[in-house]
């Protein structure tokens, strides 16, 4: 970190020689990772990606047009059944109703319906993957802490879950406690589990045996203050980054889990049951399906070019 | 290497056991009681009592642990009798003896199922990996050797939206555009089945005149001919090939593109790591032109980590298998398995789970043992 211009300033008579105390501004944590993910390209398009979502989400009830639950049929005048996108700006006949995206089976006004699903899979999405870096974060940390054969016993539980097709075992895991968008939720977390145990367990045999938590120990700090003060806060940056991408994964998994109805729910507005609901009318009103379907790609995309992003920036190897 | 090799399967035995204790509670658990699944709400209780005395469900499920009807019980003065004689007990002995059970649903033996519908499945996934491999890594070596240039941000853009499609979508997709915009046109390809009515490709057991044959060999002939790819090619019932390869290719398509990504996104940045190592200087300055350093130098050691890769990404395959077959409307093992889970067929989800567990088992034993070859650093001991 020696840059050339500050052996200079010394040089330089007519400026007198900043005290770097107190010139320069301590040098922050929070304000460094910040400004190294913001040099990242992938993660400022992510970024910008996922806060239009969250800002959709948000202000869905007055950025959709209609009740994304209600059938139309009989309230409004020349209402059709899924009649494609009519936008009236675009030069769509004035005397019929609009629908940007069009309506779907039963009436319904497919723009409004993805304006909301944005509500159930960020929630869902987010919720499924913090149950599983909770759960995970706490099985792998304690294998990784206390070693030894409860280290090999959890491990290997994790191998047997890892073992099956995460989709499978989720459909299983909702049709056995029984179909709904929490359970669905749930199951996702769960196959999700082992990943961030793994992460967490190898994040914590790397920095367990450093200098720093010697340090702890020798000072008397007890296990538990050793694992909660001094590795975790340690091993949360690869945490963070494969929750990023683990998020659009859920997005994705809860899509399909809903796509083959085994979330239950299908008055709710949610990009994949509307697609699985629809599907067999791909070949005669292709809009239902391609709304939402943009929907879920767009959304996991943000997810992912964030992860991306994050792991560019804060995984020290990759310092360029 | 054969020590290596027993000593891996031998790991697996307790991943394995702990796969079918897990796949034989899970089918437990789901909730209803299966006889009325199978057989309708309005099954009598006689029908019903026969039904589950047939299946062996009257049995404990664990020592002292029954379940009757939809409600658990548990009987201590049961426990002594039922430690070696439950379901699980049952069910171990039958695997020992390579029977898979018979399917409540379908009423025929899980093994004929397998016969029946792994073909089109293995069919798919490895048409879909081809896919993958043969486009993903070429698209990834170019990036990197042309790193930044407008090919390289392309790919990678290509690549980003690619592993961010959901695979029914993609599949839908190209079912519309295929099947309905390029209709009419030499570019039109069928959305959905495994062969155009009308058309059939015949066995190889009726080709090569061995109907007499009966048990595994009869199963082994049987189940190749499902694979119509391969069957319709040895036969030579070209036609009967061109159309069953003209029905694989949008679902392979589909199933293919989150992993293609992927590979691509591995190769890329594992070329660029290579080609900034010191054995890649000393090939440049000894004068090597630039395509033998990267061929024989870069991309020989860059493709460790996409052999991992592409090991892993079968599991993931059999979860795209469930959402291609079901957007394509092929009967293969995804489907059976989601109709078997939703259905309560506990025999044909425990058979078939344990097939798709041993089977990553032994793809990961395979990519293990493939470094061998790959990497000469790595020595098995």
């Amino acid at each position: 970190m020696t840059a050339p211009e500050t052996q200079l300033t010394p040089l330089s008579p007519l400026v007198p020689a900043a005290d770097p105390l107190v010139a320069s501004r301590p040098a922050s944590l929070w304000r460094d990772t910040l400004s190294s993910v913001l040099r990242q390209r992938s993660a400022v398009v992510g970024l910008v990606i996922l806060a239009f979502l969250v800002l959709v989400a948000v202000f869905a009830p007055v950025i959709a047009t209609h009740d994304p639950n209600n059938s139309l049929l009989g309230k409004e005048q020349g209402v059709e059944k899924r009649e494609g996108s009519c936008i009236h700006a675009l030069g769509c006949a004035a005397d019929k109703p609009e629908h940007y995206f069009g309506t779907d089976g039963n009436f319904r006004d497919v723009y409004s319906r993805v304006v909301y699903g944005t509500r159930t899979s960020l929630t869902i999405g987010f919720a499924a993957i913090a149950f599983a870096i909770v759960l995970g974060t706490a099985i792998g940390a304690f294998a990784g802490f206390v070693g030894g054969w409860s280290d090999n016993v959890l491990m290997r539980l994790m191998d047997v879950i890892l073992a099956f097709p995460s989709l499978l075992l989720a459909i299983a895991i909702v049709t056995a406690a029984g179909r709904s968008l929490v359970n669905a939720l749930v199951a996702i977390g769960i196959v999700s589990i082992p990943i961030y145990a793994r992460v967490a367990r190898s994040a914590v045999l790397a920095t367990r045996e450093s200098d720093f938590v010697t340090a702890s120990r020798a000072l008397g700090e007890s296990s538990l203050g050793i694992l909660g003060r001094r590795i975790l806060p340690n091993s949360l940056t690869p945490l963070v980054v494969q929750g990023t991408l683990g998020i659009g994964g859920a997005v994705l998994e809860i899509a399909a889990l809903a796509f083959v109805g085994v979330t239950g729910d299908l008055q709710n507005p949610e990009w994949g049951s509307m697609i699985g609901f629809e599907r067999n009318q791909l070949f005669t009103a292709p809009h239902i399906i391609l709304a939402p379907g943009l929907a879920i790609t767009l959304t996991v995309l943000g997810f992912n070019l964030l992860g991306d992003g994050l792991r560019d920036a804060l995984d020290p190897r990759l310092n360029r | 290497m054969a020590r290596f090799i027993v000593r891996r399967l031998l790991v697996t035995i307790p991943v394995l056991f702990g796969i079918v204790l897990v796949v034989f509670i899970l089918a437990r658990v789901v909730p209803g009681d299966p006889c009325r699944a199978v057989l309708g709400e309005r099954a009598t209780d006689a029908v019903c009592d026969a039904f589950i005395k047939r299946y062996g469900l009257d049995k404990a499920i664990a020592p002292g642990l029954y379940k009757v009807g939809s409600s658990w019980e548990f009987r201590v003065a049961d426990v002594p009798t039922t430690v070696v004689d439950n379901q699980f007990t049952a069910y171990l002995g039958q695997l020992a003896a390579g029977d898979l059970g018979t399917s409540i649903k379908h009423s025929r033996p899980v093994t004929r199922l397998l016969v029946e519908r792994l073909p089109t499945t293995i069919e798919l996934t490895l048409l879909a990996m081809l896919f993958a491999t043969v486009v993903g890594i070429p698209i990834g070596l170019l990036s990197a050797v042309r790193r930044n240039s407008p090919v390289d941000v392309g790919s990678m853009i290509f690549a980003n939206l690619g592993v961010s499609m959901p695979v029914f979508v993609l599949g839908l997709v190209l079912a519309y555009l295929f099947a309905i915009v390029l209709k009419d046109t030499p570019l039109s390809l069928p959305p959905s089945g495994r062969l155009s009515s009308g058309v059939e490709v015949r066995s190889l057991v009726e080709v090569w005149g061995l109907q007499s044959l009966q048990g595994l060999p009869r199963g082994i002939l049987d189940f190749l001919s499902g694979i119509y790819t391969f069957s319709a090619l040895i036969t030579g019932q070209w036609s009967a090939w061109v159309d069953a390869i003209r029905h694989l290719i949008l679902p392979a398509i589909a199933l293919g593109t989150i992993p293609l990504a992927i590979i691509a996104r591995i190769t890329r940045s594992s070329l660029l790591e290579v080609l900034g190592q010191d054995f890649v200087r000393t090939a440049r300055a000894k004068g090597l032109k630039e395509r033998a350093v990267v061929l024989r130098h870069g991309t020989r050691n860059a493709l460790l980590p996409v052999v991992t890769i592409i090991g892993l990404q079968l599991g993931l395959l059999l979860s795209g298998a469930v959402l291609t077959e079901t957007v394509f409307n092929l009967a293969g093992v995804g489907r059976t398995m989601f109709e078997a889970i939703t259905g309560r067929d506990y025999v044909v989800i425990q058979g078939f789970t344990l097939l798709i567990a041993v089977t990553y088992v032994l793809v990961n034993l395979v990519v293990d043992v493939s470094y061998g070859y790959l990497d000469p650093r790595i020595r098995y001991r």
